[in-house]
C-alpha cells in the first residue's frame, strides 16, 4: 500500500508540473490578449473625443468658411432664402446663457436649501428616502419634463408668476414689460432650474456631509445656532465643492435640449434675442433639434452643426473653467499640520 | 513666563468681568433676532424641499392620469394611424426603443466595462514612479478626464456625431447611427462606475489569486469582476435607464418613422422621439397619445431604476440616478 | 419666557432673575464657594445609559479632573455641563446642573446662551480653516453681535495673551489659522474659547493629540487660568490629573465612584476600585 501511494504521489506531481509548464505559456498569451483588449477599449474612449471633435469640425467647416468663425458667432441672421443665405449664432448664444442663468439663479439657492435640510436638519430616517425622491427627479427624461411643462406647468407659471410680475413691474421696468403667455425664456429658466436641482443638491449634500463634525462642534460651543454653524463652519469649508456642484448644474442646463424646444417659444433670427424676461427665444441646442431634419440646404445644415460647435466649445469652457476654479480653491483645503 | 503679569491681579480680573458684562448686554440684544433667523431659515429650507417634490409629484400625476386614459393593447402594439386621428398606437416606437437601446447596450456595455477594468486593474491612480509607470498613469488620467468631459457633453452634439459618422457614411438614417450615438453616452458612465466598483474590491482577493499562480486576466474576470458584479451591473442598468430617455441624439440618427423595424440600416422610431413629435402636433388626440407614450417610457425607466435599488440595496453601492 | 425689569443690569436670558445676575458679576467670595452643582445627572445614547445618576459640586476657581477608563462616561458628563450632549442624534439627559443658583436645564433657558458662559476646548484642535487667526479668536464675539472693532481687537489680544500664543502670532494675525502647529492650534482654540469670557472652561482631553512639550504648555496655562475661571478637565492621563487638578472625580461604567481632593484620591483613595485604577491594575 505504501509503495503504491508513493508512486501515486510522484505521478500526480509530474502531471501537475507538466500542466503548470504548459499553462505558463497559455497564461502569457491569455494575459497579453486580455491586456490588449482592455487597453484597446480604454483607448477607444479617448478616440471618441477625437471623433466628436472631428465630426463637428467637418460638419461645420462649410458655414465657418462662409461666414467666418467670428462672423458666425456674432451674426444674428437666420436666412434660408437661396441666394441670400446667412446664418449667425449670437441670438441663440444669448438665449442659452439667459435661460441657464435664470436656471442657476433659481435652482442653486433651492438646491442649497435642500442640501442644508438633508445634511443638517433631517433626522437620518428621513434623509435617506427623501434623497431618493429627489434623485427620482433626475431619472425623469427631459422630454417628459417638456411635455409636462408645455401642457401643465406653463399655465401655472403664466398665471401665478409671470402675469403678476408683468402687472406690478412691467410699467416701470422695460425688462418686465411684455405680455407673457407662458412660452418664453423665463419659463424655460424655471423648468431648467427644476431639472438641475437633483444634481446640484445631491452633490452639495455630500459636500456638506463631508465637513467633519468637529468643525460644527467648535461653532456650537461658541453658542451658534444651526444656521450660523452652517454659515461659519460648513459652507466655507465646502466652498469649492459647492461651487463645483453649481457649475455641473450650469453644464446640464446649457446642454438641455428637448425641454427647451417645447417651452421657449421658438423664435428665430434677431427676434430670438431676449429683450425682456418674457421674450420668446431659442437656445443653441433647441434650434438644432427643431431644424435639423428640415434643413433646406447644405449650408443651413452646416450652420446647424456650427451651432453644435459653438455649444461644444461653450460646454468645454464651462467644464474646464470649473476644474480650474475648484482646484484653485482646494489649496485652502484644511488638514491639521503636525 | 513674564506674561503672567498681564494675566494676574485684580486689574485683569475686573477687565474680564467688564468685558463679560459688555458681551452679555450685546448678546442679549441680538439673541432673539438670531433665534428668529434660525427658525426662518429652517422654514425656507423645508419650503425648498417641498418646492422640489411638488413638480415631481405633479409630473408623475399628470403622466399617470393622462397616460392611463390612452393605454390599451391596441395602443401598445399598433402602428400610428393618420395624423390627427385617434386610432392606431405607438407600437413601432416601443419596438424601436427596445431595439436601439438594446443594440447600444451591446456595443456600449462591453466597451465600458473593459475600459473600466483597464483603469482599475492596469493603471490605478497613484501607481509607480518609473518612467513607464508615469506614462501609463498619464494615459489613464487622460482617459479619466476625457470620460468626465464626455459625460458633460450635450446629447444633441452626440447626435450630430452620429449623423456625420454613420448617417452620412451609409447615406441613410439608421438604427446603427442611433445605437452608436447612444453608446457614446453610455460608455463613460459604465466605465466610471466599473472602475469605482472594482476599486472597492479588497486587494487581498487579488493577492490570493497571484499567490496561487493564476494569470491576471483570470483573476480579473473570474475573481474580481465576479465579486463586484452587482456594482457593475448597477452601472450598466444606470446607463441603460439614462439612454432610454434620450431624445436629442435620435433626431438626426434614427429619424423616427411610423413603420416597424425594417432593418438595421433603416430608420426606426423610439419612445422619446415619438413623444416629442406628438407633443409638437396641434391635435388633442396626438397630445393624448403623447401622454400615453410618456407613461410607457416612465414605467420602463422606473422599473430599471427600481432594479438598481434592489440590486444595490445594502451592498454599499452608491449610485446617482441619471447623473454622474 | 419671563420678562425682566431692568433695575441694575439687564437680564441675561429669560428666567434669570436680577438677583442671580448681580451675584454672577460679583467676584468670587471664598475659595470654597461652589460654582457649579451637578445633581443626579443621567445621560443616554439611545438605549445606552452612559452616565448614571452623577452628583458632584465643582468649586469656584479650581481645576477639577474627570478621570476613568475609556467609556466610563467622563466625556459624556462633561458635555452635559454645557448642553452639548443633547445635540448628538438620539442623545438625551436628565438631572440638574446648577450654575450660580440657576438650573441650566430649566425649560426657559436658551441652550445657546449657556455656551457663552461655559466654554469648551476639544480633543483635536479644530480652528476654522477658512478664517485668519484673528477671526478665529473673534468668531464667538462676532457671532454674538459684538461690532466694536477696537473692542474686538483688544479682546483678541487679551485672549491670545491668556493662551500664551500672543508673542508667537502677534505679527501674523491675518494669516490662516491652519498654518500653525498642532500645539499652537490648540492654544488658538483655547483663545477662541477664552474670548467669550466664560466663567467655566471645559476641556475634553485637550492634550491627547499633542506632543509632550505642547502638552506641558497647556497644563501650565490651566494653572494660570484657574485664577479667573473654573476649569473642568477630562483626561485619560492620570499623571496629568495629579499634576494639574485640585479635585478629581473618578468614574467607571457611567457611575461616579469617588470624588475628592486630588491629593487624597491619589494617596488615600477610599474605594477599592479607585485604588485599582490609580495603581494601573486596569484601564
Amino acid at each position: 500500500m505504501t509503495s503504491g501511494s508513493i508512486h501515486l504521489n510522484t505521478d500526480i506531481k509530474e502531471r501537475v508540473s507538466s500542466f503548470l509548464v504548459g499553462d505558463r505559456k497559455r497564461k502569457k498569451i491569455g494575459d497579453k490578449v486580455f491586456h490588449g483588449l482592455v487597453l484597446g477599449t480604454a483607448a477607444y474612449t479617448l478616440f471618441i473625443i477625437v471623433i466628436v471633435v472631428f465630426s463637428v469640425g467637418v460638419g461645420s467647416a462649410k458655414i465657418f468658411s462662409h461666414e467666418g468663425f467670428i462672423g458666425f458667432v456674432t451674426g444674428t441672421n437666420w436666412n434660408a432664402v437661396e441666394g441670400r443665405e446667412s446664418y449667425g449664432a449670437l441670438p441663440y448664444i444669448i438665449g442659452t446663457l439667459m435661460s441657464s442663468g435664470i436656471a442657476l439663479l433659481i435652482g442653486v439657492p433651492m438646491s442649497l436649501g435642500i442640501a442644508f435640510f438633508l445634511a443638517e436638519m433631517a433626522p437620518s430616517r428621513l434623509s435617506s428616502p427623501l434623497s431618493f425622491v429627489i434623485e427620482l427627479l433626475a431619472a425623469v427624461p427631459s422630454i417628459i419634463y417638456g411635455l409636462w411643462a408645455l401642457f401643465v406647468f406653463r399655465f401655472l407659471i403664466k398665471d401665478w408668476i409671470e402675469t403678476p410680475l408683468y402687472n406690478t413691474l412691467g410699467p416701470y421696468i422695460p425688462f418686465f414689460n411684455q405680455a407673457p403667455f407662458g412660452l418664453d425664456v423665463f419659463s424655460a429658466g424655471i423648468v431648467l432650474a427644476i431639472m438641475i436641482i437633483p444634481i446640484v443638491s445631491s452633490i452639495s449634500r455630500d459636500v456638506m456631509k463631508a465637513v467633519p463634525d468637529t468643525q460644527r462642534e467648535a461653532a456650537y460651543s461658541l453658542g451658534a445656532t444651526r444656521w450660523e454653524t452652517s454659515r461659519m463652519a460648513v459652507f466655507p469649508y465646502g466652498k469649492s465643492g459647492l461651487l463645483g456642484a453649481s457649475i455641473l448644474g450650469l453644464g446640464r442646463a446649457v446642454g438641455e435640449t428637448m425641454l427647451v424646444t417645447l417651452i421657449i417659444g421658438n423664435a428665430i433670427g434677431p427676434s430670438a434675442i431676449p429683450t425682456t424676461l418674457f421674450s420668446q427665444s431659442q437656445t443653441l441646442s433647441s434650434l438644432i433639434a427643431n431644424e435639423f431634419n428640415e434643413a433646406s440646404s447644405d449650408l443651413q445644415l452646416s450652420a446647424l452643426i456650427g451651432l453644435g460647435a459653438v455649444l461644444l466649445i461653450l460646454t468645454l469652457i464651462i467644464n474646464i473653467g470649473a476644474r480650474l476654479m475648484v482646484s484653485k480653491m482646494v489649496k485652502v483645503s484644511p488638514g491639521v499640520r503636525e | 513666563m513674564g506674561k503672567k503679569d498681564k494675566l494676574s491681579g485684580e486689574k485683569s480680573r475686573n477687565a474680564s468681568s467688564d468685558y463679560r458684562q459688555i458681551f452679555h448686554e450685546v448678546s442679549l440684544k441680538h439673541a432673539s433676532r438670531r433665534r428668529i433667523t434660525d427658525k426662518i431659515i429652517s422654514i425656507l429650507a423645508i419650503v425648498c424641499v417641498i418646492g422640489a417634490i411638488i413638480p415631481l409629484g405633479s409630473i408623475l400625476l399628470e403622466v399617470i392620469k393622462n397616460g392611463a386614459a390612452v393605454i390599451s393593447i391596441q395602443f401598445l402594439t399598433q402602428p400610428p394611424g393618420s395624423i390627427g386621428s385617434d386610432s392606431g398606437g405607438i407600437g413601432p416606437a416601443i419596438q424601436g426603443t427596445l431595439i436601439t437601446v438594446g443594440l447600444a447596450s451591446l456595443i456600449g456595455a462591453p466597451i465600458g466595462i473593459l475600459s473600466g477594468i483597464y483603469l482599475s486593474e492596469f493603471a490605478p491612480t497613484g501607481s509607480g514612479k518609473g518612467v513607464k509607470e508615469r506614462a501609463i498613469s498619464f494615459f489613464a488620467n487622460t482617459i479619466r478626464l476625457f470620460n468626465d468631459v464626455l459625460t458633460g457633453l450635450p446629447s444633441i452634439v452626440i447626435g450630430i456625431v452620429g449623423y456625420v459618422t454613420i448617417v452620412l457614411a451609409i447615406n441613410s438614417f439608421s438604427v446603427w447611427a442611433g445605437a452608436f450615438a447612444l453608446s457614446i453616452i453610455m460608455i463613460p458612465i459604465i466605465s466610471r462606475v466599473t472602475e469605482e466598483t472594482l476599486k472597492l474590491v479588497p486587494n487581498s482577493l487579488r493577492e490570493a489569486g497571484y499567490s496561487l499562480g493564476i494569470s491576471k486576466s483570470k483573476i480579473t474576470l473570474f475573481i474580481v469582476l465576479k465579486y463586484a458584479k452587482d456594482g457593475v451591473l448597477t452601472g450598466v442598468i444606470l446607463a441603460v435607464a439614462r439612454i432610454a430617455g434620450e431624445t436629442a441624439p435620435l433626431i438626426m440618427t434614427i429619424l423616427g418613422t411610423s413603420l416597424f423595424f425594417t432593418g438595421l440600416t433603416g430608420p426606426v422610431d423610439a419612445l422619446p422621439l415619438k413623444i416629442w413629435r406628438l407633443a409638437s402636433q396641434p391635435y388633442e388626440s396626438a397630445h393624448a397619445f403623447g401622454w400615453g407614450a410618456a407613461l410607457v417610457l416612465i414605467l420602463i425607466i422606473l422599473i430599471l431604476s427600481a432594479s438598481i435599488r434592489i440590486i444595490a440595496h445594502g451592498k454599499g453601492i452608491r449610485v446617482r440616478t441619471g447623473t454622474i | 419666557m419671563s420678562s425682566s425689569s431692568n433695575e441694575e443690569v439687564t437680564s441675561y436670558s429669560p428666567g434669570w432673575s436680577n438677583v442671580d445676575v448681580n451675584k454672577m458679576l460679583a467676584p468670587a467670595t471664598t475659595q470654597a464657594s461652589i460654582k457649579l452643582s451637578i445633581q443626579s445627572v443621567n445621560a443616554w445614547f439611545g438605549k445606552k445609559h452612559a452616565v448614571k445618576n452623577v452628583s458632584l459640586d465643582v468649586k469656584e476657581n479650581s481645576v477639577t479632573a474627570f478621570i476613568g477608563p475609556s467609556g466610563c462616561g467622563k466625556t459624556t458628563l462633561l458635555r452635559c455641563i454645557n448642553r452639548m450632549h443633547e445635540m448628538t442624534p438620539n442623545a438625551r439627559s436628565d438631572g440638574k446642573v446648577i450654575l450660580d443658583g440657576f438650573d441650566i436645564y430649566d425649560k426657559s433657558t436658551d441652550s445657546a446662551m449657556i455656551k457663552r458662559r461655559i466654554g469648551m476646548v476639544f480633543q483635536k484642535p479644530n480652528p476654522f480653516p477658512t478664517m485668519s487667526i484673528h477671526d478665529n479668536v473673534a468668531a464667538g464675539l462676532k457671532l454674538n453681535g459684538v461690532r466694536d472693532k477696537k473692542l474686538i481687537r483688544d479682546v483678541v489680544e487679551q485672549s491670545l495673551v491668556s493662551a500664551a500664543l500672543w508673542e508667537e502670532v502677534k505679527n501674523d494675525l491675518d494669516k490662516p489659522g491652519m498654518g500653525l502647529s498642532g500645539g499652537q492650534q490648540q492654544r488658538l482654540c483655547l483663545a477662541r474659547a477664552l474670548a467669550m469670557q466664560p466663567e467655566i472652561l471645559l476641556m475634553d482631553e485637550p492634550t491627547s493629540a499633542l506632543d509632550p512639550i505642547a502638552s506641558s504648555k497647556i497644563e501650565e496655562l490651566v494653572q494660570q487660568l484657574k485664577e479667573h475661571l473654573t476649569i473642568i478637565i477630562v483626561t485619560h492621563n492620570m499623571q496629568q490629573a495629579a499634576r494639574v487638578s485640585e479635585y478629581t472625580a473618578f468614574m467607571y461604567l457611567g457611575e461616579l465612584i469617588e470624588y475628592d481632593q486630588t491629593k487624597d484620591i491619589f494617596k488615600n483613595p477610599h474605594k477599592e476600585l479607585t485604588e485599582k485604577y490609580i495603581s494601573g491594575r486596569f484601564g
